[in-house]
């Protein structure tokens, strides 16, 4: 065994990341590491790479532990890695970075013919042959992810990690890498494949490993998995509270919103949707299948390049948030921390953030005001804080998601986008937030939620709509509504 | 071709142009005494200009230099009054103490995680204020080391004088040339311009870079102070202002980025000369304003802003058509 992991443990205050977890690696295999988002993956990785420092269990690499302090530290023991981005400098030639920090030298000064010939050199062994000379960046991603791997490979020789190398390249160039990840197999690295693209893994892995929750859940041959149960490994049924699927008793619901041939280049293919007053549609698949992307489009953060949007009144702007917030919608984002709430200021102002924006600066809210809609909000929603003006980055997950749902409800938006609203969230917040949606759906107001988590979107939604590969696939409406029609339809084919 | 040098191609493309340009006005604008002139005019200004460009290089700025040339003249004219120090062992002595600030202005910078920008402002004042407490007069340097220094020259044919200062300066850019392309260091300050966190999972040292990079820009700014004072004969704490955003604007004309990571040192030296170029026209023409000098080098770095982001868009562009080509 080239690489063997055992018992490995790291926490993060609060969070216990990795739980206890195992993993080995072959000589001469790919092997397919898969999770969602917070199953622990990245770091797994990352204490691999020495950008983490485990907090327990051993790492074994040819037989011997070791303890990567640093990313150099772990190319030196053997172990490289080759990121999504971010890999290389785009401003240097290609035969400076793949020899930077080993330029050949002579009297003290970089000799700039025998780097090129090195440079040509290691680009010869993946069968390429480019001008060293010019900058990285003039080259397409696929061949600088190559450039990235022959660096990788040429620095520690190991152990390869490819963490989601494929995701910003289209179907020939996913070809192109593939080619140099087998012939190096066939070299005798061991090499570690992060993607959530599943045909990707079924193509060209030997192994796969599905981590859940910061827990291996399972170590299995790829030829003797069927794509359902990889995804049921994936997306586990875990929230054990599943409310019962009650939405079939609302029946249809007057149309409200109709979106039409909504479509972005390279992002999300064109699609159609209708929203009913009082409904929810959830969007279910996995990381990466264009469900965040859509939300985008729908809120003006990133512009469609085809396709309209109207409502019963007729047509509707929504080229930029702002234009979008004017017609009605709100969006919760998926990132929190980053995108959600503004951490240095107060529940009250975050609260007031958006009603203020759309008034004008130049009219501010009345103190008075401003306190009687926090001080609503912290009860309606039942936000656990000594007072108002506390700043929302101490408070929890869940509060600090609820403060931004109050931010929109003051607003009163007819339709609201919610992007994974319980991430992170306690179990308790998760079923509060979960009854909130009920209950603004009961007033009238739509919905679109996206979420990872299966029982959630059956517990809410009186459709489900399915995307892969940034499609949009199928739709599920009534009693089709289930956990397995579901996985079928994420995991379907482009042939079933 | 590759793109990443054709802003030093517009450069020098620009230069002989305008070079042309006036000879065909004043045929004597090709005499060797001009040139001699350009260069030691401008010396002082080239060797600040150099350290400029690696720290421009490297995604910084350097707001004090103009400050610590001031300061070195005062120091220096300061010192061989007052003193029976000889002039060599106070160069050495301010060399030391102007790396010494640019370095402990790196080691903050990267340190605390500060904008290069307010660091090298505080710099800026400090430097200023030292010079106003050694004297807020004008100090004249009367050395018999500084009258040989001052007549040293090479007479070229055509009786241009080539300077020993204007020499320096040419110097100081092979130094820099060496520096910037062909040592490690410098392939680690492009890195550093082109993206922190690439270059530090590239390998490189960023603490060490940066002030190393600086404490090179303040060695600059300090022999650049020395030349200065050759120059003009003396020490004035008010001289100099303004003389860091000469400098930006001579690395952005010479076709360096300053944005960072892309640019050459050959570039900033053909924008010097520019400079000067633009400037001995003027004094040519004799009629024109002085203030056209500011007015010219303000068009030119607009034009050399715009050039780059043209040039960025052109090259994503022919990556977009690669891309689609590949499929």
């Amino acid at each position: 065994m080239l690489l063997t992991i055992r018992s490995l443990s790291k926490t993060f205050p609060g969070t216990l990341a990795l739980d206890e977890v195992d993993f080995d690696l072959r000589a001469g295999e790919v092997h397919a590491l898969l999770g969602e988002n917070g199953a622990g993956k990245s770091t797994l990785i990352k204490c691999l790479t020495g950008a983490y420092r485990r907090d327990g269990g051993t790492v074994l690499l040819d037989g011997t532990e070791i303890d990567p302090r640093s990313t150099a530290h772990a190319q030196e023991l053997g172990i490289g890695t080759v990121y999504q981005e971010v890999n290389l400098l785009a401003n240097l030639t290609v035969a400076q970075n793949l020899m930077f920090g080993r330029e050949p030298r002579r009297f003290g000064l970089i000799d700039g013919r025998a780097m090129r010939r090195q440079a040509r050199a290691m680009l010869a062994q993946y069968g390429l042959d480019l001008d060293v000379d010019r900058d990285l960046g003039t080259y397409s991603v696929a061949i600088q992810q190559i450039i990235a791997i022959a660096r990788a490979v040429a620095l520690s020789g190991k152990v390869l990690i490819l963490d989601e190398p494929t995701a910003s390249l289209d179907a020939a160039e996913v070809r192109m890498v593939f080619d140099v990840v087998r012939s190096l197999r066939e070299r005798g690295l061991g090499i570690v494949f992060v993607s959530h693209f599943l045909d990707q893994v079924f193509e060209l892995t030997d192994r796969v490993t599905v981590l859940r929750n910061g827990r291996k859940i399972v170590t299995a041959d790829t030829a003797s998995l069927d794509r359902v149960r990889l995804i049921e490994h994936m997306l586990g049924r875990e929230l054990e509270d599943a409310t019962a699927h009650e939405a079939i008793a609302r029946g249809p619901r007057p149309p409200m919103l109709d979106f039409s041939g909504l479509g972005r280049r390279g992002t999300i293919e064109p699609f159609d949707l209708a929203v009913g007053q009082g409904e929810v549609v959830g969007l279910a698949g996995l990381l990466g299948s264009g469900r965040t992307e859509s939300a985008e489009l729908l809120f003006g953060l990133r512009n469609a390049h085809s396709g309209t949007a109207t409502d019963q009144q007729g047509p509707l702007d929504l080229r930029s948030p702002r234009s979008a917030i004017a017609a009605g919608f709100g969006f919760v984002p998926e990132e929190r921390k980053t995108d959600g709430i503004v951490a240095d200021l107060s529940i009250r102002e975050n609260i007031i953030l958006g009603l203020q924006a759309r008034r004008g600066w130049a009219r501010p809210i009345p103190r008075a005001e401003q306190n009687r809609l926090a001080d609503d909000y912290i009860k309606r929603l039942d936000i656990r804080t000594s007072g108002r003006e506390k700043r929302i980055g101490e408070l929890s997950g869940g509060n600090q998601q609820k403060v931004v749902l109050a931010r929109w409800l003051a607003m009163n938006p007819r339709f609201l986008i919610l992007d994974e609203p319980t991430r992170g969230i306690d179990v308790g917040a998760h079923a509060e937030i979960v009854r909130l949606i009920h209950q603004l759906v009961d007033q009238g107001m739509s919905l679109l939620v996206i979420s990872s988590e299966i029982d959630e979107l059956i517990a809410v939604s009186d459709r489900v709509i399915v995307l892969r590969d940034r499609r949009h696939v199928a739709e599920l409406t009534g009693d089709e509504i289930a956990p397995g029609r579901i996985m079928q339809a994420i995991a379907a084919t482009e042939a079933a | 071709m590759n793109t990443r040098a054709l802003p030093l191609y517009v450069t020098i493309g620009i230069f002989l142009l305008a070079y042309l340009v006036f000879w065909l006005q004043f045929p004597n604008i090709l005499s060797t005494r001009v040139v001699g002139n350009l260069l030691t005019d401008n010396a002082y200004l080239g060797i600040v200009a150099v350290g400029m460009t690696l720290v421009i290089l490297s995604g910084g700025i350097d707001l004090s230099v103009g400050s610590v040339i001031a300061f070195s003249g005062v120091f220096i004219a300061v010192l061989l009054r007052d003193t029976g120090l000889h002039p060599l062992a106070v160069f050495a002595l301010l060399l030391m103490l102007t790396t010494a600030f640019g370095a402990g202005m790196g080691f903050l910078i990267d340190r605390l995680a500060m904008p290069a920008f307010i660091v090298t402002l505080a710099g800026m004042f400090l430097a200023r204020g030292a010079a106003y407490i050694l004297s807020i007069d004008s100090v004249p340097i009367q050395h018999p080391f500084y009258q040989a220094l001052q007549g040293a020259y090479w007479l070229m044919p055509g009786k241009g004088r080539l300077t020993l200062i204007g020499v320096l300066m040419v110097l100081t850019f092979v130094l820099g040339m060496i520096v910037a392309h062909k040592t490690r260091f410098g392939a680690s300050v492009y890195a550093l311009g082109g993206g922190e966190a690439a270059a530090r999972l590239m390998g490189v040292r960023q603490g060490r870079t940066t002030v190393l990079v600086y404490a090179f820009s303040g060695a600059m700014a300090g022999l650049s102070g020395i030349v200065f004072s050759v120059y003009t004969g003396s020490g004035y704490s008010l001289a100099t202002v303004g003389t860091e955003l000469t400098a930006i604007a001579a690395v952005v004309i010479g076709g360096t980025l300053l944005t960072g990571g892309a640019g050459y040192m050959f570039g900033t030296f053909v924008g010097v000369l520019t400079m000067g170029l633009i400037q001995t026209y003027i004094v040519f023409d004799g009629s024109l304003s002085s203030w056209w000098t500011k007015i010219v080098i303000g068009i030119l770095l607009l034009a050399f802003i715009l050039l780059q982001k043209g040039l960025l868009k052109l090259s994503q562009m022919r990556l977009a058509q690669e891309a689609t080509r590949g499929t």
